[in-house]
């Protein structure tokens, strides 16, 4: 099959493989490593949306990540409200932390490091709040209690979160396959090359970014709703520390940032190295090791991340072999 | 408030900002000549601790001693990892260098957990307590010397960079470096200079630090966002802005703690980072741009 000539094919395929994989095997293992596998991949395709279509570098994506999982939190525990609800509650309270560090941002004219250094103070800032006012539970943080229901996004089964979090990647997947498509995409990819040029073109950048910052933070805001739900319990440290942004930049970068499907496979590869380097070998943090040696090689060898392998060969096909730098399309 | 108190916090802030300037004018020398920002900062301090942490228990070396050790060979380091890896991978684009250096800081930082675990780790010299009175206040020696310390360093580093023949190559570099490969000077090598000179300041401030604070893998992180805030505050590239940027900075985050309490007290130092990007990204004596 030409995935090249029939992309349908290729979602298609791995859709059904992805609905597939829980009913292999039913043990805990497998389907936590599922779970696992798509959230970063979600995670990761937020951070993708921003930092790899829109070029708009973020150390601390986890900001919105870490808001979201507190907004669905406290409206359960704090309110009593639905933890259903909590989700929408959640990419909300995303979006417009998303919206807000973009507004501040992007009207001072931040771009590139500084842009990344000033999302990593944010997350602090946030961090630092959340750790010392009581709404939050201060730095003991929050456990959400343990009643397994449908109603209450509990589930015995828990191939019912791999569903979910399947949805939520396959809509994250639609947005990234969105902004391939659509001129809005075609605008990010503009600023992301030269944004002098894209302002010269009459591209409002300012409004462009805001709007992408706005879609990532969604997106990084449901996340942290699901990731409360699943493991009912977040701190400060957990959902607002900077591991959680490096997670998310890793899988983006790795797989390959600026594409649709580079942080799934950045994600499937994060999940695989960790479950066995957790299985084989009992040191803490040989996973991150391998991780930020593949980035640093990535960077230096493969620019636009590892799902280039599997491009390589079509373009030299098709006569068009790029220079791996300069070009950041695809269609995988 | 009781004026102990807030001597106290002065005093207690300024030899801090010692210490913080102290780990941040490696960081505002490779930026103001590199124009890269060094994300593997705190993890290579967090080496170089640990570096010295074994010359102390294993040696017996003295840790003010050690300094003949770590100066010369962090900036052996620094050399050979620019020449080498950072300047040759990153292709000069200085997204890549962020990117390149946020990966080897994640490198080091877990091999540093498989080998030595997450406790953390003190020395106790004999000096460790020894304590001064001002007044009614008391003022731990270590801290004395390694504020002290900071600003010769500073001054020396200003000295070097204004009175000799590499200073002013590292200049013209910083300024022009296409002006400066044309007047002969060798750019690459210059970058590699700077970036190991930036690294012995840092192995200086890991032998100061060593007496006071605990060493852990996770060390890098207390200072990574302090040390970018008081170089951006101070201006990237100036020296007398990293002495009155650590200050202001030790100045702050001891009076947060006094007045909005240990937990909120922090946010002072991100507040300061925020509004100084947002507003002066120029920094208080960067030149502007």
């Amino acid at each position: 099959m030409n995935f090249n000539r029939h992309p349908w094919a290729l979602h298609a395929l791995l859709l059904a493989v992805a609905i597939v994989f829980p009913f292999v095997s039913n043990s805990a293992f497998v389907i936590n490593f599922g779970v696992l596998a798509l959230f970063y991949a979600f995670i990761g395709q937020s951070w993708n949306i921003a930092g790899g279509f829109a070029g708009q570098l973020s150390f601390g994506h986890v900001a919105f990540f870490g808001v979201g999982a507190y907004a669905s939190t406290i409206v359960q525990i704090r309110f009593g409200i639905n933890p259903w609800w909590g989700l929408p509650a959640s990419a909300l309270a995303g979006a417009a932390a998303g919206c807000l560090i973009g507004v501040i941002s992007f009207r001072a004219g931040l771009k590139g490091s500084y842009f990344a250094l000033i999302t990593l103070a944010f997350a602090e800032v946030f961090r630092i709040v959340a750790n010392s006012v009581d709404i939050t539970g201060g730095g003991l943080g929050m456990l959400i209690p343990m009643k397994q229901t449908a109603a209450n996004f509990q589930f015995g089964d828990r191939r019912v979160f791999y569903f979910i979090i399947l949805v939520l990647t396959v809509i994250s997947v639609a947005v990234a396959l969105w902004l391939k498509a659509s001129r809005f995409g075609a605008r990010l990819a503009a600023i992301r090359e030269n944004e002098d040029a894209a302002r010269a073109l009459g591209i409002n950048v300012f409004v462009e970014k805001i709007k992408i910052m706005t879609i990532s933070g969604a997106i990084a805001g449901a996340g942290g709703c699901f990731f409360a739900q699943y493991f009912l319990y977040i701190d400060p440290t957990i959902v607002f520390g900077v591991d959680k942004s490096v997670e998310m930049l890793l899988v983006s970068m790795i797989g390959g940032a600026g594409t649709v499907y580079g942080p799934l496979i950045g994600a499937v590869l994060l999940a695989v190295v960790s479950e066995l380097t957790r299985s084989m070998f009992s040191f803490q943090g040989l996973s991150l090791v391998i991780y930020g040696t593949l980035l640093v090689i990535i960077i230096a060898f493969l620019p636009n991340g590892l799902i280039e392998l599997f491009k390589r060969k079509k373009r030299k096909e098709s006569g068009r072999l790029t220079s791996a730098s300069s070009s950041k399309e695809g269609d995988a | 408030m009781d004026l102990t108190i807030i001597g106290a916090a002065v005093i207690n802030g300024v030899l801090m900002g010692g210490i913080y300037t102290l780990v941040a004018s490696g960081l505002t020398l490779i930026y103001g000549v590199l124009h890269i920002i060094n994300f593997a900062h705190g993890s290579l301090l967090m080496v170089a601790m640990f570096g010295v942490f074994f010359l102390v228990t294993k040696l017996g070396m003295d840790p003010y001693l050690s300094l003949i050790v770590t100066i010369p060979t962090m900036f052996a380091l620094g050399y050979v990892m620019y020449r080498y890896l950072i300047g040759k991978l990153s292709y000069g684009k200085d997204e890549n260098i962020l990117l390149i250096t946020l990966g080897l800081s994640i490198v080091i930082e877990n091999l540093a957990l498989m080998f030595f675990k997450g406790d953390s780790r003190t020395i106790s010299m004999s000096y460790s307590d020894k304590m001064f009175e001002v007044g009614p206040l008391l003022v731990g020696l270590p801290k004395v010397i390694s504020f002290v310390a900071a600003m010769i360093m500073c001054a020396l580093l200003g000295i070097f960079m204004s009175r000799t023949d590499t200073g002013r190559a590292i200049r013209a570099v910083a300024k022009e470096r296409m002006g400066a490969r044309l007047v002969g000077i060798d750019v690459d090598k210059v970058f590699a200079i700077s970036f190991g000179l930036g690294m012995a300041t840092l192995g200086a401030a890991a032998s100061l630090l060593m007496p006071i604070f605990y060493i852990s893998p996770t060390t890098g992180h207390v200072f990574v966002m302090v040390a970018f805030t008081v170089v951006v505050l101070g201006g990237m590239g100036s020296f007398l802005g990293a002495v009155v940027g650590g200050l202001i900075v030790g100045l702050t985050e001891s009076f947060g703690g006094l007045y909005l309490g240990e937990s909120l007290g922090q946010i002072g130092i991100s507040l300061i980072f925020i509004l100084i990007l947002l507003f002066r990204p120029s920094g208080l004596f960067g030149d502007k741009r």
